[in-house]
């Protein structure tokens, strides 16, 4: 039970591949992989504290006011991210600037609360939360991979293309300046998107065959 | 007068909440299937967008901001409630949205027919929250600069999921491959408009 909680949200029902959660404040930090990485852990602990809170709270909440309830807690865990943040890697939270506080509307947050926190014990839903998360990060961590590789030439800031390749240095190559504006970061989840697609086609009709 | 025109030109074209940013993607996604339906959502984003961002910055501009509150006691100089922005915001737009949902609920049934079902879903549309906190970032003067952005934003957003709710309808009727079917192709089909839309990269007035 406990592996499959965790085990679910990675691949098989990934929340940005298969059910088109969270995608609003995800793309638009997915030029360069440093602030990715950062992203996909803020939303990671994000997703697992408030399952586990909200879990803990789900017998005392009135079922009215539950949503303004689950914002707040959002909210404070947000504050939190935003401030260490802000201490402690002061470049990378100014690159990331409002899609930290994004975190608070992004779909997977609310999406596992209310699907699975309210129900469930506050463990099982916490390891739900930091699950859902990691999924959300694989999926950022890939897209990132990619445009940083061909849009820059270079992976967490190291370049990989040897200097002399480039033809400012009379050589063949040069980095792909598409990849670094917005609508790629579309177009590279949706290559993902098929790619997951086509192997849980596989494996569903494996299964169906047995 | 022309700072205005130019920040309402720049927030629909060249700043498009979907296409530059991707704020209010998921309901963008899941409400694009047919274009009756996309523009209902489009309004209900424009309309609360317009009530929310003139209050927010009020908000920001007379308690938030550092030093906002040394109006009240000049004591509080060296206050600075920035950092309860995200928490109040997000309130200001819940609070909101279940009263203009109410308002519109007892004096327009027909308009409550239309965008009711919308209006819950709105609250935790990332573009709303994401115009109060381009708003607070890029620092507006006045209120009208703040009017012309959020009803910029909130017309290319309905721009943006009209459009791809017109495609989409058409799309039904093509030959996709089988995995590329329904969110594969919606985002290959977005970036191709994203791609689009840079064309008005550079217009000002």
């Amino acid at each position: 039970m406990n592996k499959r909680i965790f085990l679910d949200p990675l691949f098989k029902n990934n929340p940005v591949s298969v059910l088109a959660l969270g995608i609003c404040s995800a793309l638009a930090v997915t030029v360069k992989m440093e602030p990715a990485l950062v992203m996909a852990l803020s939303v990671t602990l994000v997703t697992g504290f408030s399952g586990l809170i909200l879990s803990m709270l789900r017998n005392t909440i009135p079922d009215r006011i539950r949503i303004i309830v689950q914002l707040i807690v959002i909210a404070t865990l947000v504050i939190l991210v935003d401030q260490v943040l802000k201490a402690f890697a002061y470049p990378i939270s100014k690159q990331l600037s409002v899609f930290v506080g994004l975190i608070i509307t992004n779909c997977i947050i609310m999406g596992r609360i209310e699907a699975f926190a309210l129900h469930n014990k506050p463990f099982h839903a916490f390891v739900d939360g930091i699950a859902n998360g990691l999924g959300y990060g694989i999926i950022l961590v890939a897209v990132s991979f990619f445009r940083e590789l061909f849009g820059s030439g270079t992976l967490m800031g190291y370049s990989l293309i040897p200097e002399k390749w480039y033809v400012s240095a009379g050589g063949f190559y040069e980095n792909n300046g598409l990849f670094i504006l917005p609508p790629m970061a579309l177009i590279v989840v949706g290559l993902i998107v098929w790619v997951f697609n086509a192997r849980n086609a596989k494996k569903d009709k494996k299964a169906w065959n047995k | 007068m022309e700072q205005i025109i130019d920040i309402f030109v720049r927030s629909v074209f060249v700043e498009n909440m979907i296409f530059a940013y991707f704020l209010g993607m998921c309901s963008y996604l899941a409400v694009s299937k047919t274009v009756k339906t996309a523009s209902g959502l489009g309004l209900a984003v424009i309309f609360v967008l317009l009530i929310t961002l003139p209050v927010n910055y009020l908000l920001d501009r007379y308690v938030l901001s550092p030093g906002a509150l040394a109006r009240i006691n000049p004591e509080w100089a060296a206050v600075d409630l920035g950092f309860l922005s995200y928490i109040l915001f997000i309130a200001v737009i819940a609070a909101m949205v279940q009263l203009v949902e109410m308002v519109v609920e007892k004096f327009a049934p027909a308009l409550y027919n239309n965008l009711g079902i919308f209006l819950p879903l709105i609250a935790v549309n990332c573009a709303i929250l994401g115009g109060s906190l381009f708003m607070q970032e890029r620092a507006y003067e006045n209120i009208w600069q703040v009017l012309s952005f959020a009803l910029g934003s909130g017309f290319g957003w309905y721009l943006a999921i009209v459009s791809i709710a017109a495609i989409r309808e058409k799309l039904s009727y093509s030959n996709i491959p089988a995995p590329m079917r329904g969110l594969g192709i919606a985002f290959i089909i977005t970036g191709l408009m994203g791609i689009a839309f840079m064309s008005f990269m550079g217009i000002q007035f």
